[in-house]
């Protein structure tokens, strides 16, 4: 295969924006502007979505980036801002780790996915196998914005940058899964979203508040 | 044509109940699409058997015997549920818990539910299994928060996220399946995710890849069968939703589920030419048979206690599926049948008991029988038949599983036995207390339908004294099938 540097170089160049963004994300304590970041990550993967199909002239790739454009840079983020708007929702509270412990986990967590990626990056035969460490850690950095978070609206956008790594994953080990099952998980994220919506009003109905430490009272032995 | 009957029935049926779901003759409607579903999928079953494995939709769907039996399972329990909530829904309206609204949304998403039930045990596709099982789940939220009291809110949300981020892990495991497939069936992305296509070259697939992806797959289903120790938001989920949607999660949802982590190993096992995949299964079994034995002493709540009842008996079901050979496969799937039959109809008079005494906590569920003797006799035999008393059909499997446990793997039978002990002594106890004694419900506004409840345990009964020659048949078939000759 013929490699153009630099349309490559430009890839490698959004994914690793992709993995700044999820640090930046894992530090991020307003839940207006870890929306906006998670906008920014759906836009960086349309764009290396967009840079690969013209790159590689696989067809079905510019539907999955139309795809991504549709749901996640504009779809999911306006949806998750017209909830932040009408539930009134600034602030995360407190975190469980501060921030510069969430980092240091996060920079292990890093170079574990690397070395996690490494045998199936090895075998790849894509030219994008090098941005399968970054996709791991992707999700594994959104996996840990999850768990250190306590506000149910901050748990869902983890959850979302875990889909959008798992993504830019199919991506770069095989450009893309069966178009038929790109549908169905884009179908699946959004009917997600949408019961997340009516959720969210039934907790706020409920407690009058998205806190998650109102949900802390199925133990064991009630 | 029947096949296009099987899926479409609940799809539209779920469609027509979004509208109609409130109005006077909605639970009737649910029924009759249930028992169109069922039909369906008898016609279906007898077309497998007699003209073998059958295909559709350009091979995107497919039957075979290991399907096709829980598809006629699925849709059985499916209909029997239906008749069931019809008077459970009125009774409660008429307690106050429910409204028209929320009436219409339990018939639209049970019959949403039932369809991507069909859907994940009919697909070819890897890929669409994912899609129909997070469906799934999708759908049952909703219900799971259908009373909206607090404590239901927090069992629908723990279902969400845990559940979630666990079939996240199931979808990378499924891009790794493709990665590894795509090398050898080639990239058009056409058959790469289709089992019947991985099957015939599973022996070619890239060993280190598959291991990485079964981590993941194991992981991903494993939360939803409720394996240990990722089983946390089943006892909740199962608790604190209505009765009848206990029943469709604890005995069909587990059961698909674990359908799909079976399917999974058979790839896996393939590719990596040894044992490893079912040993890991084995383990994750026994761990969850031994550390429900040990919650059910914990629990107060009805519910939450037939609840690690079933993941006791998921664990059973994945040890006997980790062991393989022919014997345990068929017990496994025998045990696949009998707990879906015994725990929904459990789950049934659970529901009636707590309606009456207008509580789930076991302490005050009083006098079953003196006070509605068809209520109490069918707690105290369902109890019976899912503890493994003889002649029921429970004991039949789990007595399978142990010999063969004996014979293959014999550190574990002291395990499994003790577990099995410590089960009974836990489930047998609370029962006895809610059955005898003086009795302190009231009468139920609607007569009960506890005509399923005895259809099961007369289905589990049958099995245990007698399986027809064709049913066994039918099983081995299956069997073998899993062992991969």
């Amino acid at each position: 295969m013929q490699h153009t540097p630099f349309d490559l170089q430009l890839l490698n160049a959004c994914a690793a924006i992709l993995l700044l963004l999820s640090f930046a994300m894992l530090a991020q304590r307003r839940i207006v502007a870890l929306v906006n970041l998670l906008a920014l990550q759906g836009a960086m993967l349309f764009i290396a979505t967009m840079l690969l199909a013209w790159r590689t002239g696989q067809n079905h790739l510019y539907v999955s980036a139309a795809l991504t454009l549709g749901l996640k840079v504009i779809a999911l983020p306006w949806l998750l801002h017209m909830l932040i708007k009408r539930l009134n929702v600034q602030w995360d509270s407190e975190p469980l780790l501060n921030v510069p412990g969430t980092m240091l986990i996060g920079l292990v967590t890093v170079v574990f996915s690397f070395g996690l990626a490494q045998p199936i990056a090895e075998l790849a035969s894509t030219a994008t196998r090098n941005s399968l460490g970054i996709a791991v850690a992707v999700i594994l950095l959104a996996f840990i914005t999850m768990i250190t978070r306590r506000k149910a609206m901050s748990q869902v956008v983890g959850f979302l940058s875990m889909e959008n790594g798992l993504f830019f994953g199919a991506m770069s080990a095989t450009y893309g899964m069966p178009m038929i099952v790109e549908f169905g998980v884009a179908l699946d994220v959004l009917v997600a979203m949408l019961v997340l919506g009516v959720f969210f009003f039934q907790i706020r109905e409920q407690f009058d508040s998205l806190d998650l430490h109102h949900l802390e009272s199925l133990k064991e032995d009630q | 044509m029947e096949f296009a009957v099987l899926l479409l029935t609940p799809l539209l049926g779920s469609l027509l109940l979004a509208v109609w779901g409130a109005r006077p003759r909605a639970a009737e409607i649910n029924i009759a699409l249930s028992f169109g579903t069922f039909l369906a999928a008898v016609a279906v079953t007898v077309r497998v058997i007699n003209q073998g494995n059958l295909t559709a939709a350009n091979e995107q769907f497919f039957l075979d015997p290991f399907n096709v039996f829980l598809v006629t399972l699925t849709a059985f329990v499916g209909l029997t549920t239906s008749i069931f909530s019809r008077p459970y829904m009125r009774i409660e309206m008429e307690h106050g818990r429910l409204s028209q609204g929320r009436l219409r949304l339990y018939h639209s998403m049970y019959q949403l539910f039932m369809t991507m039930m069909l859907v994940a045990l009919t697909t070819n596709n890897m890929g669409l299994l994912w899609v129909a099982l997070e469906a799934a789940t999708l759908s049952t939220v909703l219900l799971v928060t259908l009373y909206r009291t607090p404590a239901s809110l927090e069992a629908g949300w723990k279902y969400f996220i845990l559940c979630g981020v666990g079939i996240a892990q199931a979808l990378f495991g499924t891009i790794l399946l493709y990665f590894a497939a795509e090398k050898v069936l080639g990239a058009e992305g056409v058959s790469a995710l289709l089992w019947t296509h991985l099957a015939a070259v599973k022996g070619e697939l890239e060993p280190t890849v598959l291991g990485l992806a079964f981590a993941f797959l194991l992981v991903g289903y494993g939360t939803k069968v409720g394996l240990a120790p990722l089983h946390n938001w089943l006892p909740d989920a199962h608790a604190e939703g209505p009765t009848p949607v206990s029943a469709v999660l604890s005995g069909l949802l587990l059961n698909v589920a674990m359908y799909a982590v079976v399917r999974c190993k058979i790839l896996v096992e393939g590719a990596l030419q040894s044992t490893l995949p079912s040993k890991i299964l084995m383990v994750f079994g026994l761990l969850s048979v031994v550390l429900s034995a040990l919650f059910l002493w914990r629990q107060r709540d009805i519910k939450r206690l037939f609840a690690y009842s079933s993941i006791e008996h998921m664990g059973i079901i994945a040890f006997a599926f980790g062991m393989g050979g022919a014997v345990a496969n068929f017990a496994a799937l025998l045990h696949m049948t009998v707990h879906s039959l015994t725990k929904s109809a459990i789950f049934f008079t659970v529901g009636h008991a707590a309606q009456k005494a207008g509580s789930q906590r076991i302490e005050d569920i009083r006098g079953l029988l003196s006070l509605n003797p068809t209520i109490g006799w069918g707690l105290m035999l369902g109890s019976l038949a899912i503890l493994g008393f003889p002649p029921f059909g429970v004991f039949a499997s789990e007595f399978l599983i142990l010999t063969t446990a004996m014979k293959q793997e014999p550190w574990a039978t002291p395990i499994l036995l003790l577990a099995l002990g410590v089960a009974f002594a836990a489930i047998f106890s609370r029962v006895q207390s809610m059955v005898l004694g003086q009795s302190t419900g009231k009468r139920l506004p609607h007569q009960p339908a506890l005509l399923p409840v005895f259809a099961h345990l007369a289905l589990v009964l049958l099995l245990g004294l007698y399986i027809p020659p064709y049913l066994a048949d039918w099983y081995r078939a299956a069997a073998s099938m899993i062992v991969g000759q």
